[in-house]
């Protein structure tokens, strides 16, 4: 079986932003990065499903600068048998379709059996690309998947809605699935599986040879949204702050007495 | 301009988003058609020209199918923009027929200037200016984004589709969330825990906090995912929608799933490390704070009172 999962580089969401020279993104500088937590949980599925079906092969794929490989790293350390790094230094600045494009040209005629994706990225969230990869290779998608059984070349899948209720669907591999958090448990990796994961093949591809698509929209301006609130911000010593909440509980609202 | 309004029912009922896509129609001053999957017993309140499959015979989820309907409709149609919720629904189907109609999608639009969307990006702490550059666009609205209109009390000229059977995927019915334990929707105060507990271990504090208070304890998604605290106690779209007296959300970021599960709610206290966390826009108190240090000096304080 070949399993390719598609995995991105985020910052922390608690990062302070800045948007950048240009005006359309965020700056890169002093942030720290990590996994798009979503694709965390496509990178343990794959993992398990590898796990179950022994004989299979799985590829962890990531579009992006030379700093990306880190990330891949933590997907081998995690179970990945190998990594496909598309190099690109420019890929934030390219919008879901020519992502999708990217991917479906590295994995046409590849034959994958399964292809994991994250259900978006917390950084853009438009939450296209998975579903984009598999109207371009033809294959059935199923997104925002918080249950995933294998057998027998057919996926038994749950997909999460509204309030919790769950749509229980049936679909015969190839296909392509998109990962809901709480899908699974991501495994921290261990040191050992650390130590492999340097040794495993991880090759980088010019984003430029994959890139067949043409970009369908543009980011015009990047901006701080204006705060609404004009809620009260306190700040300074807890104990302080301790007495100052109360005092507001007791003249703005009847819980405290 | 014109606009095809992507209307959803689930398990035979009519959902509401229909009126936030109109909403929207009416800020962009368009011309709407609209289309469903459900019946004829559970139909929009909705003047303009409705094309209708029957659930029956298209499935509730089948989107190889649904979106061959909306192709057709299209092509009769001609619209400039489809228009779905940013919805389970909306996000799985939209990017198969923007991919169809070659048309670029814009995803979870909050806003519209002209033909320039504005949509969220990390988590809202920053927004885009978006401009499509394809005729035809896909659009998927954030839910509550664009509000209700006003219901017409009118009929849609009912115009019926024939659904092909079919599909790669195939459905095979519901599972309902979990029920019992606490009722969350009847607690007067709720203080829930975020993932910036940081360990399971911390749940305790929140639920003393909330107990001094005479409430009961919620929690974000990832701690609930987590396993650390049971699903009926989580708060947001794919849990519990509260509206309390008090809601004091500890070590939670605001984002706007969780936000759409409380933001109604009649006084809302945040406590967060981060001064800059979207969960600020809806708080009427945001106590920037250390909430290991923060939460059991309140309780202390409180249970003093
Ligand atoms: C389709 C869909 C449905 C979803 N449904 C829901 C839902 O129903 N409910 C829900 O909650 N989420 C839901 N989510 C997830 C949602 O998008 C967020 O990922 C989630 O709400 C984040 O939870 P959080 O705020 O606890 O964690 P984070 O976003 O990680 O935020 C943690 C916060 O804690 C703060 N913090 C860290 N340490 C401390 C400290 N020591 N003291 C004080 N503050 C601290 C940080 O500054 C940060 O703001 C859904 C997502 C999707 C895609």
């Amino acid at each position: 079986m070949k399993i390719l999962v598609c995995i991105k580089q985020v910052p922390d969401m608690e990062s302070k932003f800045k948007v950048d020279a240009g005006g359309t993104w965020y700056a890169k500088t002093d942030l720290a990065w990590r996994m798009n937590e979503y694709d965390e949980y496509a990178v343990e599925q794959a993992v398990q499903l590898k796990e179950q079906v022994k004989d299979a092969d799985l590829t962890v794929l990531c579009i992006g600068s030379e700093k990306v490989k880190e990330t891949m790293k933590k997907a081998l350390a995690m179970g990945c048998d190998r990594g496909a790094h598309i190099a690109d230094e420019e890929a934030d600045k390219k919008e879901p379709f020519q992502i999708a494009g990217i991917i479906a040209e590295y994995a046409k005629e590849k034959n994958f059996d399964l292809i994991f994706t994250g259900m978006q990225s917390q950084d853009r969230g438009s939450g296209q690309v998975g579903i984009l990869v598999a109207e371009m290779l033809g294959m059935p998608g199923i997104t925002t998947v918080v249950h995933f059984a294998y057998k027998d070349g057919v996926i038994e899948a749950k997909r999460e809605l509204e309030g919790g209720v769950k749509a229980c669907v049936k679909v015969a591999a190839p296909a392509v699935i998109t990962c809901q958090l709480g899908l699974n448990t991501p495994r921290y990796p261990t040191l050992p599986n650390i130590m492999k994961a340097k040794k495993k093949e991880l090759l980088s591809v010019p984003a430029a040879d994959l890139l067949k698509v043409e970009s369908r929209q543009d980011t015009a301006k990047m901006y701080f949204p204006e705060k609404k609130g004009g809620g009260l911000v306190l700040e300074g010593d807890p104990a302080a702050l301790v007495d100052q909440l109360i005092k507001i509980l007791k003249e703005k609202t009847a819980v405290l007495g | 301009m014109k606009v095809l309004l992507i209307a959803e029912s689930r398990e035979g009922k009519l959902l509401n988003s229909c009126y936030e896509l109109m909403a929207f129609a009416e800020k962009m001053a368009a011309e709407t058609a609209m289309f469903l999957v459900g019946s004829d017993s559970a139909l929009p309140q909705y003047g303009g020209k409705l094309y209708l499959a029957d659930v029956s015979a298209a499935g509730e989820y089948n989107p190889d199918g649904h979106k061959q309907l909306i192709l057709d409709v299209v092509a009769k149609e001609q619209p400039d923009m489809v228009v779905f919720s940013h919805s389970s629904y909306g996000w799985d189907l939209a990017p198969r027929v923007a991919f169809a109609l070659q048309a670029a999608q814009i995803s979870e639009v909050v806003d519209v200037a002209g033909s320039t969307m504005v949509v969220p990006v990390c988590n809202a702490k920053l927004r885009r200016d978006v401009a499509p550059k394809t005729a035809k666009t896909v659009v998927t609205l954030q839910a509550g984004a664009f509000g209700l209109a006003e219901v017409p009390s009118a009929a849609p000229v009912v115009e019926k589709l024939t659904s092909q059977s079919g599909g790669k995927i195939e459905f095979t019915g519901y599972e309902q969330a979990e029920s019992g334990g606490v009722d969350l929707g009847k607690a007067k105060i709720i203080v829930s825990a975020g993932r910036g507990i940081g360990k399971p271990e911390n749940v305790a504090m929140i639920a003393d906090l909330a107990k001094a208070l005479g409430g009961e304890y919620g929690a974000s998604r990832p701690v609930v995912d987590s396993e650390w605290v049971e699903h009926n106690r989580q708060v947001g779209t794919t849990g519990q929608t509260v509206a309390p007296k008090l809601y004091v959300a500890c070590g939670i970021s605001g984002a706007i799933q969780h936000l759409a599960g409380m933001k109604k709610s009649e006084f809302i206290v945040a406590v967060n490390t981060d001064k800059d966390a979207p969960i600020g826009d809806v708080a009427d108190v945001l106590v920037v704070a250390d909430l290991k240090q923060f939460v059991p000096a309140l309780t202390a304080k409180i249970q003093a009172l």
